[in-house]
């Protein structure tokens, strides 16, 4: 029977993560959509954990969490460690999954007809009460597919979670850090098994997705 | 009762918005062509967008002073605006597109049946028709207690039935509504039936403010008189010759520094060829002839005119019974014709 704690471990990081990702992904998106000046510039950098490379995320995660950082520090106070535990993992997988998040929740947000929002606007609702009782239900198969697709990105995050939660047997190993130690200590089997198994998840959750448009179309 | 008080200036790329204008109860116009900057106009006092300076008051508040860094938010305003689109919340029925602003379920059941919408109550504004969703939206506008209504092409999406059922509706509303309106539109007709005051807006500058009888007879600048629908202009000489029409004018004595002259198309009066060569006389060369549903338009030109200038070409509107090839001489009664300035 082989060892099923990586899987366990992948989803309690993966669940906790995305759960971050979701609040700050979507009040971001809103604050974004809802800026007039420096847009470019404030969309950019919340986008690039998109393109940076993993261990460059890694790295910035390290010395901006870490034990010797003033953040890292803080955290001590409450027993909190970053480094070489499965918080830290969910940490890198939110960094590097939150552009998933953030991008999709703004593209869905911005589809809401513009026209809408400024009649809720004259007929004097407030920009929480547009956000809640008109954008959102508007950009709910959207958010959804957000969440989705930023859960699946958790699930396969590699570099940056080895980077600063190591590759703890039980502790901080993930599905694909188990597949990258398997490789390493030769037991092609065990290899095998997992890369089925991530296969198989990946492939329902896109079918998943892909069913998303038209369960929205059912509801019209 | 409250007045409106707009006095605003706006830049957009190349394009320059430069509104004055004063009304109170009578129902004010903004008639243009589009893109002339009457919609902008309308969200400028709604606070959707924001001038770059002015002023705009309604009653005693103030909306907007550059001079003092007021901005009032659009939310707090309390401007009714009726959207081009109906701009209904898309996943709320008619019902609750009510009573999310007004929070009170009974009102919304009157406002439905005020406007004879009851039966759509529980629908979704997607399968609602044109008329009925003008009447949710305006049912909504009214929940909201507004203190200025500004109409934006509302008829525009709406069939010719639709059209004159929801303008008397709107009229009424207007009517019994204690406080300015204003209405944005591009069709003289529906203008003239809704509004008392006329204002003519031309790439972003109000130009012309009358009230609508003087308006009608007296359009101040050859774009008011193109917007009154009058479809024959000229420019003149000095000396009274039409140079598009490529006709001498008699004028009326006392006419002096009019630069433009325009002649309503069904004014005009056939004669026979003993008129040839007279002033305020078309020898006619018929280019076409359209059949309209009640009327012949005869799109003519004086015969041996060199000018190609759209206005070259004029029109007369005349009964079935005239037939286009007997139509060999035209006259125009000079105290008919509209003398413009500008």
């Amino acid at each position: 029977m082989m060892d099923l704690s990586p899987l366990l471990i992948t989803f309690k990081i993966s669940l906790a993560a995305t759960a971050f990702v979701f609040v700050t992904g979507l009040l971001l998106a809103w604050g974004v959509t809802n800026l007039k000046r420096g847009r470019a510039v404030i969309d950019a950098v919340l986008s690039l954990p998109l393109v940076l490379p993993p261990t460059v995320m890694g790295f910035l995660i390290l010395i901006s969490v870490g034990s010797n950082s003033p953040a890292g520090k803080f955290l001590d106070n409450f027993g909190l460690r970053l480094v070489f535990t499965w918080q830290g993992a969910a940490v890198a997988a939110a960094v590097v999954s939150f552009p998933v998040m953030y991008r999709g929740i703004r593209g869905a947000l911005e589809q809401t007809d513009s026209t809408v929002i400024q009649a809720g606007r004259t007929l004097g609702l407030s920009e929480f009460k547009i956000l809640r009782k008109i954008m959102l239900p508007e950009a709910a198969p959207g958010i959804l597919a957000s969440v989705v697709l930023s859960f699946a990105r958790c699930l396969g995050e590699f570099g940056a979670t080895l980077m600063v939660a190591g590759n703890i047997p039980g502790k901080t190993q993930t599905m694909s850090v188990a597949v990258y130690t398997a490789m390493q200590s030769g037991d092609r089997t065990l290899a095998y098994k997992w890369v089925a198994i991530i296969v198989l998840y990946s492939l329902l959750i896109l079918v998943g997705l892909n069913c998303l448009p038209s369960l929205r179309r059912q509801r019209r | 009762m409250n007045t409106l008080n707009v006095d605003i200036k706006k830049k957009c790329g190349d394009f320059f918005l430069s509104v004055k204008f004063v009304t109170s109860g009578d129902r004010f116009a903004l008639l243009g062509a589009s893109g002339s900057g009457k919609t902008m106009t309308l969200k400028c006092i709604a606070g959707i967008e924001k001038p770059d300076e002015g002023f705009i008051s309604l009653g005693d508040r103030v909306l907007f002073d550059s001079s003092k860094k007021i901005n009032v938010p659009c939310r707090e305003r309390k401007v009714g605006y009726l959207f081009q689109n109906y701009a209904l919340f898309p996943n709320m029925t008619a019902f609750e597109n009510i009573n999310m602003i007004c929070r009170d379920p009974e009102r919304t059941a009157d406002l439905l049946k005020k406007f004879n919408i009851e039966g759509c109550a529980s629908l979704k504004p997607s399968k609602l028709s044109g008329g009925q969703s003008q009447r949710v939206a305006l049912a909504r506008m009214l929940a909201s207690d507004p203190e200025v209504i500004l109409l934006d092409e509302p008829f525009s999406a709406l069939d010719n039935y639709m059209h004159t059922i929801i303008e008397r509706e709107i009229f009424d509303i207007l009517s019994e509504f204690n406080g300015p309106s204003v209405l944005v539109s591009h069709d003289r007709n529906e203008v003239y039936r809704m509004c008392g005051t006329i204002g003519v807006m031309d790439n972003g500058t109000l130009i012309d403010v009358q009230d609508k009888e003087s308006f009608f007879k007296h359009p101040a600048t050859v774009v008011s008189a193109r917007l009154t629908g009058c479809k024959n202009i000229t420019a003149l000489t000095e000396d009274g010759f039409a140079s598009d029409w490529g006709i001498r004018l008699e004028l009326p004595a006392g006419t002096g520094a009019a630069k433009f002259a325009g002649y309503r198309a069904h004014y005009f009066e056939v004669v026979g060829e003993e008129y040839k060569g007279r002033p305020n006389v078309f020898e006619v060369e018929v280019e076409r002839v359209i059949e309209d549903t009640f009327s012949r338009v005869i799109c003519f030109r004086q015969k041996g005119n060199e000018s190609t200038s759209p206005d070259s070409l004029l029109t007369y509107i005349t009964g079935k019974d005239v037939d286009a090839g007997s139509v060999k001489y035209l006259k125009l009664d000079p105290s008919g014709l509209i003398l413009l300035e500008r």
